[in-house]
């Protein structure tokens, strides 16, 4: 009887294990189900500050993860601005000096346009696996979704946040919430996932929020107006001579 | 000898005109003093401070620091060199490590500079002993301007993240001790002065520095690869540049009183010729040469110079006396431009300022006088003792 017992019991933990995914294969399946081989997205950012707010508009092509060209729409004063990001290297087209900037060192851990972002987060490459341990700690409840709560640490100590939290939809497997935290535990940086909508034979976010924990405001909101996967986009884009 | 006393009884004779001139020019002889030894005494007390608070006897720059650009502060560190070792012992040299960093008063987000020190030096004026407290969060001590501008006052907390040698970010507790009272914005503006060993281990930098300060009379002497010394004359160069900017500035106050007594020196002399016509035809013809005739004019000019420098010192020393003791009254925010500057400025009065202002403006008296005189040489003795017009 004890050892039908023992066998009913190993059976149930294999089948509990069965059903909680490894962080690894969480990660793998976020990677899965947003990463395309292109993307054209038209969207608006909108920064609010202590005093008002302003809203940025943009169209972004970009081909995986080292490839991005930006072209700011509104408002008038950033009208025609460009942004160029190849590999780990940035470049930023300003028309009233009618220059092309590189941005790079420390100038990468500058706000974009007084935003919550940095270049360096906007630089970053989403691929979390190599540079994280995931472990999955348990499940919460996110805008009524359940969701696993996956805790990554980083592998080495040349990572911009060791600790990073992220709450992932159980079913849609999308991330529904972010929390960056600094080596000694202070939460930095939260962003926050919502109106997950189904495009194509994918979820994908279309408004994210931004915010800088240490700072007061209500920080940069990131919506998406359209989003179009896989298409075909022209290779000059990603070159210095397209910023002009 | 003649013509001195010529030209003495002439001026005193032609009564208020004189001394109205004399007047005028007395005024810009005080002005010059006093502006250039306010210039003089803020450049000395400048001097001074920058000295005691922040370069002592010169300064070990790590080869890649700029201080004029934050961003490279946070790669403009070594490993302090062995050479210096006893001589920090001995407390002659006080390394300090430099780094950007970002600090969140009442939700706001400010860069800043974070500024690690020895708590034990004693080279510069800086109170970092009171950094000696042990408390949970990293201690610091910020200048009245930083106070003022970021609303940080005694016992406040803030939230400070950096960045470590790594690049990883990191956030603490920073407890503001004290904050001093330093006229030198240097060491004041944007910068949190904390321990040493605090930010050694918050940066992962252990006995690593940005800056060595030298407090002692002599500066090592072996090349020391990776360091470069900056003395004195080199770290204090931008306050004498922006001072000697502000001479020049000032001195447009003084150059229109100056001006303008020259100016009535001229019409008086012009005048002068023109209604002494008689008595310069008299003088030649009793046996006078033109030249001598033009020496006595150019006398008697010059010798507003001298009759202001006895008129100006008359009221002027007092004044002067009693405004280099109490000294100048700096407005509310002037120390705000980023330059050494205290409360209160007492002008110095150096023997070389007075007696260079007194040969400055003899000279230029002088030549004043005689170019009106020079049209003496060429009038006829004949007509002029006629009082014809020529």
């Amino acid at each position: 009887m004890k050892n039908a017992l023992l066998v009913l019991f190993l059976i149930g933990s294999m089948f509990v294990q069965a059903q909680n995914p490894t962080g690894k294969e969480i990660l793998d399946r976020i990677d899965k189900n947003m990463a395309s081989k292109s993307q054209i997205v038209t969207s608006k950012m909108i920064i609010h500050g202590q005093r008002s707010s302003r809203t940025i508009e943009a169209k972004t092509w970009s081909i995986g993860e080292n490839k991005a060209f930006t072209e700011y729409l509104a408002p008038a004063r950033e009208k025609g601005t460009k942004m160029l990001k190849l590999e780990d290297e940035l470049w930023i087209f300003s028309p009233s000096t009618d220059r092309i900037i590189k941005i790079s060192g420390h100038m990468l851990r500058q706000s974009v346009m007084g935003s919550d972002l940095s270049y360096e987060d906007m630089m970053e490459n989403s691929n979390l696996i190599e540079k994280y341990d995931a472990v999955v700690t348990g499940t919460e409840s996110i805008n009524d979704r359940n969701c696993w709560v996956v805790e990554l640490q980083a592998k080495t100590a040349d990572v911009a946040y060791q600790i990073r939290k992220i709450w992932v939809d159980k079913d849609k497997y999308i991330p529904l919430r972010e929390e960056l935290y600094a080596k000694s535990g202070t939460l930095l940086k939260k962003t926050d996932f919502f109106e997950i909508t189904k495009i194509g034979n994918r979820w994908y976010p279309k408004k994210i929020v931004f915010k800088d924990m240490l700072k007061k405001g209500d920080g940069t909101e990131f919506i998406i107006d359209e989003i179009l996967f896989e298409q075909a986009i022209d290779e000059y884009i990603f070159t210095k001579a397209a910023l002009k | 000898m003649i013509a001195l006393k010529l030209a003495y009884r002439n001026l005193v004779g032609a009564g208020i005109r004189t001394w109205l001139n004399v007047f005028v020019l007395s005024i810009a002889y005080v002005l010059i003093i006093y502006f250039n030894g306010l210039m003089s005494g803020w450049n000395r007390e400048a001097r001074r401070d920058t000295i005691n608070w922040e370069i002592a006897n010169g300064q070990y720059w790590q080869k890649d620091y700029d201080p004029y650009d934050p961003f490279s502060f946070n790669d403009s560190h070594s490993a302090i060199p062995s050479v210096f070792n006893s001589k920090i012992d001995e407390g002659k040299i006080v390394p300090i490590l430099i780094s950007e960093a970002t600090i969140y008063p009442e939700g706001r987000i400010q860069s800043i500079v974070l500024k690690g020190i020895s708590t034990n030096q004693k080279i510069l004026k800086l109170p970092t002993y009171e950094l000696n407290v042990e408390i949970a969060e990293i201690p610091g001590i910020i200048g009245k301007r930083f106070s003022k501008n970021t609303n940080l006052k005694k016992d406040d907390l803030v939230t400070v993240r950096w960045r470590d040698a790594n690049g990883t970010f990191d956030a603490a507790e920073i407890r503001i001790i004290s904050v001093f009272n330093c006229n030198v914005p240097t060491v004041d503006n944007g910068q949190i002065w904390i321990p040493l060993d605090d930010l050694q281990k918050m940066k992962q930098m252990p006995d690593e520095a940005t800056i060595l300060v030298n407090g002692d009379e002599l500066k090592v002497n072996s090349e020391i690869v990776g360091w470069v010394y900056k003395d004195i004359e080199f770290l204090v160069m931008d306050i004498t540049k922006i001072i000697k900017t502000k001479r020049i500035g000032s001195s447009f106050f003084y150059i229109i009183i100056l001006a303008l007594a020259m100016l009535a020196i001229f019409d008086t002399q012009v005048l002068s010729i023109f209604k002494r016509q008689k008595e310069i035809g008299t003088y030649v013809a009793m046996g006078m040469t033109r030249k001598q005739v033009v020496t006595l004019f150019t006398v008697e000019g010059a010798f507003h110079a001298v009759l202001a420098a006895i008129v100006g010192a008359i009221y002027g020393i007092p004044i002067l006396a009693y405004v280099a003791k109490i000294g100048f009254k700096i407005p509310e925010g002037s120390d705000d431009m980023g330059l050494a500057m205290a409360d209160v400025i007492y002008p110095f009065f150096s023997l070389m300022l007075i007696v260079s202002t007194i040969i400055l403006v003899f000279l230029i008296t002088t030549i004043v006088s005689y170019l009106p005189a020079r049209k003496i040489s060429k009038m006829e003795p004949t007509d002029a003792i006629k009082g014809k017009i020529q």
